[in-house]
């Protein structure tokens, strides 16, 4: 869900008081409302008073009845349904799929067991941040991954390209894009006992990351225990025939405590939970490192490298990269991307790349890039707003607690 | 309580109503609009602004209102604050110029009066107004009624 910017996206649904700004939004954003792409749920959003607004190429809904901050609060106390259908899901098959893969991006994928998945970046060759993405291996031969909807184009290039150089030579990989299924994300505490009234499998036995074939509501679905909100949850690749049905069963199921929720809380929620927005927060300019993911890269890639930009990357993981993605709590009007950062003596020291008011927390949180050295959790900075610095501090992430679903 | 908001939403899909529009927003009638919506009350040489029911109602919950100095100029169609909701950022313009002689200092602790209470509590300056002829300007309710319903409308 990331990619076009979901700060200007709520200033393109709300009237902009500015009369200027107005114009520039309502040109950049409504021109081209005719041409914008629809999921199988379009009628069902409407229906159920979706406000739909333009997003990568998709009409989607920001929000519904609920406002931002009573949907974000839903979704941490019961559960929020959200369609993610503009995402890209896509599987790679062959028997050389997992080595295929391996140079594209940072995560040990021979590594991982069959059915189990981790978040990863695709880096380019100065190790900058094509697109981060959860992969799953099925099995040894089967690798299924979902990709954000505004990078959909150039991360499909740039996966083409490489698969025919690695077929010219031999390589035995080939590549289904699954516009033929709808994507659903059940997320929050009720999110596993609503799916278990649908599904004959013991969700119980699913943890975080890991995947299943399994049948939901009737339907042929791909199940990943993972979500963008810090929650327990689930997404739901489902055939898209039966989408709607299997919407419509998930929220009966659960006596409507859990909510259908819009782009808008669906971005409080993942910055509460600290986790990046590409376009954002990770850009072509931005290694793992920098952006906090250093994690995500494999024991054995560190050793070994072999993916694209590995010398950068490798080296900034024995030297420190010059710039770190931090949190911080502030007061005064809540950061937005873009934000000056400057240290305690007013020098400028970086700049915010998310931030907003925590509905969770009633505070402002916000995350962003300083200079390392300024990146220890306590240190006092100022947050520039309209010509005006306010008293900020770094602080570690998660915001909020996450609440992924671990074995004991 | 659950099941009647189930219901609610059902009968709205079978149905395809959307039942998120609650109609127009409220407008009150003694007062002049500026387009990019902000309400003003004349009151002798005195004139208290702030943002439309409309406005609050687009921007959704308010957890932060900046505010001028008292003291401070304002200027006709000029910005002299900021609202800000979850989501969204706003500029807040004056429809009249003068002098902010008071402030709502009440919505430092409680920005949610801009959304429950819009043309009342949710108040946000005091002008002495410096160039009352700038008020035929403004637009009056009726007026303001028909601008929301056209700008809604061609979105």
């Amino acid at each position: 869900m990331r990619g076009a910017g979901l700060w200007q996206l709520g200033q393109s649904i709300t009237r902009r008081l500015a009369q200027s700004d107005k114009k520039t939004v309502a040109r950049r954003y409504f021109a081209s409302e005719a041409e914008l792409k629809k999921t199988v749920l379009y009628d069902f959003h409407v229906a159920h008073g979706g406000k739909m607004v333009p997003f990568a190429g998709w009409s989607m809904p920001i929000q519904y009845k609920d406002s931002i901050m009573d949907s974000t609060l839903n979704c941490r106390q019961n559960g929020s349904l959200f369609d993610v259908s503009h995402m890209c899901g896509l599987s790679l098959k062959g028997k050389d799929c997992v080595p295929f893969l391996e140079k594209l991006v940072i995560a040990d994928v021979a590594g991982l067991a069959p059915g189990a998945g981790t978040l990863t970046v695709f880096t380019n060759e100065k190790g900058g941040a094509i697109d981060d993405s959860v992969i799953t291996k099925v099995k040894d031969d089967h690798i299924y991954l979902v990709v954000n909807a505004g990078c959909r184009d150039k991360d499909l290039a740039h996966i083409e390209e490489h698969m025919k150089a690695f077929k010219a030579k031999g390589g035995d990989v080939s590549w289904h894009i699954h516009d033929e299924r709808s994507l659903l994300a059940l997320q929050g505490p009720l999110a596993a006992p609503t799916l278990q009234h649908l599904t004959k499998e013991d969700l119980s036995k699913i943890y975080f990351g890991e995947f299943h074939i399994l049948d939901i509501n009737g339907a042929h679905c791909f199940l990943t225990r993972t979500g963008y909100t810090g929650e327990d949850g689930f997404e739901i690749s489902v055939p898209s025939e039966n989408a709607v049905d299997l919407a419509k069963a998930i929220l009966e199921k659960s006596e409507g405590k859990v909510r259908l929720t819009g782009l808008g809380a669906r971005d409080s929620l993942r910055l509460e939970a600290g986790l990046c927005l590409y376009g954002n927060d990770m850009e072509q300019h931005v290694t793992p490192v920098e952006a906090g993911l250093t994690w995500a890269i494999g024991k054995r890639r560190r050793a070994e490298g072999g993916f694209l930009g590995a010398e950068v990357i490798l080296k900034q993981l024995e030297s420190g990269p010059p710039v770190r993605r931090v949190g911080f709590f502030s007061s005064g009007p809540p950061p937005r991307s873009h934000s000056e950062i400057q240290d305690d003596k007013g020098k400028s020291i970086g700049e915010v790349t998310s931030g907003g008011f925590s509905p969770c927390l009633k505070k402002n949180i916000a995350m962003g890039y300083v200079k390392s050295g300024s990146h220890k959790a306590g240190t006092k900075v100022k947050i520039v707003i309209r010509g005006k610095a306010y008293d900020g501090v770094v602080t570690k992430m998660p915001f909020v607690p996450t609440k992924y679903y671990k074995p004991a | 309580m659950a099941s009647r908001l189930l219901w609610a939403s059902r009968a709205a899909s079978y149905l395809r109503i959307s039942v998120f529009h609650r109609g127009f927003a409220s407008v009150v009638k003694d007062l002049k609009y500026l387009d990019s919506h902000e309400w003003v009350k004349v009151e002798g040489n005195s004139a208290t602004v702030g943002i439309t029911d409309h406005a609050q109602d687009h921007l959704g919950d308010v957890v932060y209102v900046e505010l001028p100095e008292v003291g401070a100029p304002v200027s006709h169609g000029s910005s002299f604050g900021a609202v800000e909701s979850v989501k969204a950022t706003s500029d807040i313009n004056s429809p009249i110029s003068g002098k902010v002689v008071e402030v709502n200092e009440e919505l430092n602790n409680s920005p949610g009066l801009i959304n429950s209470s819009p043309y009342d509590k949710g108040w946000i300056i005091k002008v002495e107004v410096s160039n009352s002829g700038e008020l035929n300007s403004l637009m009056d309710a009726d007026k303001y009624t028909k601008f929301c319903e056209e700008e809604d409308g061609s979105h």
